[in-house]
């Protein structure tokens, strides 16, 4: 256990500096921030100057070798726009898009195993068909739509939710939260379910199909054959198997949760990461851009990692092994 | 033998039936029969006869599309087809139990032996945990598994697949049932570990007086094991009685061929016998006698009707217009 992890560790550092290479090269490559950064009326002295206190002026693989050099450090840069450490840029915001995908998650979980395991208990039934004909049109909305027609809805024509923003906030354990406060959860509900909908249809799909194969198993009918309660067969029987692969993949849904929650802050004007990224690509601030995209990169396969653990408590039968990875 | 006047378990005239799309199959028709305490039944038949399925309705375990349309169930008196779903709970695996034939696949991947036997023994007594833990080792003590205590913790997948089946057995001795229904338990095991199971059942249910269905297709584990015999085929018994008689003089054809079909040393050298064709299929069954198409005995009046079951002999039941060792006439 403690050999794989220290193996799992190592492999993860190196996904770490080959990601940091590519990122730099690829930033690189497009536009240049300057034009952005200074004024059409400054003189080319100035603009020399800028360029040099940058840094822009020195040749790629200099630029390449200091980054990498102060990211190991922890020093991803600092932000051209807004003059502070990218890094602390993004940890600022970050809490907010964690709270956001987190509570998506629970969402999805919870509404999508209790609808998937109901749909594969009674496929024939018009309510389990029912479920599954809406989660096709889980899969098929666009977000953004979804996320402006419950806008419509729920904040202009209702006026029962805030349209977009955080709302509310109060520190827990000095991180910002909107958890707590009415205020600022009436704020969370609609983003969170916008970012919830597609992968709750996807967890309703894996339950039930998960659902109608365990259901059909011999366990199954032997623990009837014990005289369990039905509750007790499907609560516990049938659903400790169906998790196995829902919490594989929801693992890693809730990576591209995080990272590409983007559109949604964007249209709820949510202040995560994400909207932070278009901000700062925008603005070509390539400092933010790479610490974003390194601390996705970090979020992945920090995620991976749990869901591999977490498979082993919930599958009696994987063994984390010294070999495999 | 001694046979009290009550049997524990008696099915009379069962019918279950699965309504696919394909039609009616009649997966048991009209089957009786009647197991007394501390009796062993051997229920023999080839797959698709359908006893299985007779045993999954004792328990009112059969799953849609199947249903038991007709016949009674008594356990100890109650008819069982009647008894509610929370009535058939509280038998289940409490005055009734049942071994499947598929050790690998019994018990559920992802929970602790432990956790699976002490269910099973809270489902039906209101016993605290350490009880109900201290029952199920000394269950997995008694079906002879080594460090019963260390065993509990184990999952399923830690153990082979005799051992696995003994702890099903286990499972099914808990609560000390009057009848245990054991589909074919032994037939995916090693010979050497099956003839140590089917001892250690023989011994446990006589020490309990726990009657005993033992559904196969080997004539030899009926032989060395069961008190009494029914021989199905496509659904109906077509011959029951004392195993020795059935066994040394069987008299219906089917019987006898699949008696012949058995390797013997005896034999070496000769062809195997063998009934020839296969199961018909339960949605299209010949008319009149469901064997006369493989039957080396049938006449033209097979097909006429089906044969009424009789009575050779005392303790004997036959269904059969022609039976083996009779004048033709």
């Amino acid at each position: 256990m403690l050999v794989y992890l220290i193996r799992r560790l190592g492999q993860s550092a190196l996904v770490l500096v080959v990601m940091a290479v590519l990122v730099f090269i690829g930033i690189y490559a497009i536009g240049n921030p300057v034009d952005v950064l200074i004024s059409p009326e400054a003189d080319l002295a100035e603009q020399q100057a800028t360029i040099a206190r940058l840094g822009l002026d020195r040749p790629l693989w200099e630029q390449l070798w200091l980054f990498l050099v102060n990211a190991v450090q922890g020093d991803l840069g600092r932000s051209f726009v807004h003059g502070v450490p990218a890094l602390r840029l993004i940890l600022e915001r970050l809490p907010a898009t964690l709270e956001l995908a987190l509570v998506a998650l629970v969402v999805a979980l919870s509404v999508g195993v209790f609808l998937g395991l109901w749909a594969g208990l009674k496929p024939d039934a018009l309510l389990g068909r029912s479920i599954m004909t809406g989660s096709i049109l889980g899969f098929s909305l666009p977000n953004f739509w979804l996320g402006l027609m419950l806008i419509l809805v729920f904040a202009v024509l209702l006026q029962w939710l805030p349209a977009g923003g955080r709302g509310e906030t109060v520190d827990l354990l000095g991180i910002r939260t909107s958890l707590f406060t009415l205020d600022g959860l009436s704020h969370l509900l609609l983003p969170a379910i916008t970012l919830a909908l597609y992968k709750t249809s996807l967890v309703i799909r894996l339950a039930r199909a998960g659902t109608r194969e365990v259901v059909l198993q011999d366990y199954v009918k032997f623990a009837r054959a014990k005289g369990l309660s039905p509750s007790r067969v499907i609560y516990v029987h049938v659903l400790k198997n169906i998790m196995i692969p829902v919490v594989t993949v929801v693992g890693l849904e809730l990576g591209s949760m995080i990272a590409f929650a983007v559109v949604t802050e964007t249209v709820f004007a949510w202040p995560g990461i994400g909207k932070l990224l278009i901000d700062s690509i925008v603005n070509l601030d390539r400092p933010v851009v790479v610490a974003y995209l390194m601390m996705t990169v970090f979020i992945f396969i920090l995620i991976n990692l749990a869901v591999d653990l977490l498979y082993s408590l919930l599958d009696p039968r994987v063994r984390l092994s010294e070999a495999g990875a | 033998m001694a046979r009290t006047a009550e049997p524990l378990l008696r099915v009379e005239q069962l019918e279950t039936q699965f309504f696919t799309r394909a039609g009616v199959a009649r997966a048991v028709d009209g089957v009786s029969f009647e197991v007394a305490r501390g009796e062993v039944l051997g229920l023999v038949g080839e797959s698709g006869s359908g006893k299985s399925v007779t045993g999954f309705s004792i328990l009112g375990l059969v799953d849609p599309p199947g249903r038991i349309v007709g016949g009674r169930v008594l356990l100890e008196g109650e008819n069982l087809v009647d008894a509610g779903e929370r009535r058939l709970r509280a038998l289940r695996g409490n005055r009734i139990a049942m071994i499947f034939q598929d050790p690998m696949m019994t018990l559920n991947p992802v929970l602790r032996i432990d956790t699976q036997m002490i269910e099973a023994v809270r489902a039906h007594h209101g016993v605290d945990r350490a009880e109900a833990r201290r029952r199920a080792r000394d269950a997995l003590g008694r079906v002879g598994i080594p460090a019963p205590e260390e065993r509990l913790s184990a999952y399923p997948h830690q153990f082979s697949g005799g051992m696995r089946q003994r702890v099903a057995i286990a499972i099914a001795l808990l609560n000390e049932p009057a009848v245990i229904i054991a589909d074919e338990p032994t037939t995916a095991l090693d010979v050497t570990i099956q003839a140590q199971i089917l001892y250690e059942m023989q011994k446990l249910c006589g020490e309990s007086g726990t009657a005993l269905v033992w559904i196969t297709h080997d004539l030899a584990v009926v032989s060395g094991l069961a008190d009494r015999v029914c021989v199905m085929y496509a659904g109906r018994i077509v011959e029951s009685g004392p195993v020795d008689a059935v066994l040394d003089r069987p008299r219906h054809p089917y019987t006898a061929g699949l008696i012949g079909s058995v390797p013997s040393r005896n034999r070496r050298g000769v062809p195997l016998a063998q009934i020839p064709g296969m199961t018909p299929s339960l949605l299209a069954l010949p008319g009149g006698c469901a064997f006369r198409t493989r039957c080396p005995n049938a006449e033209a009046d097979c097909a006429a009707e089906p044969p009424a079951e009789r009575r050779p002999e005392a303790g004997r039941t036959l269904r059969c217009h022609h039976p083996v060792g009779e004048a033709v006439s």
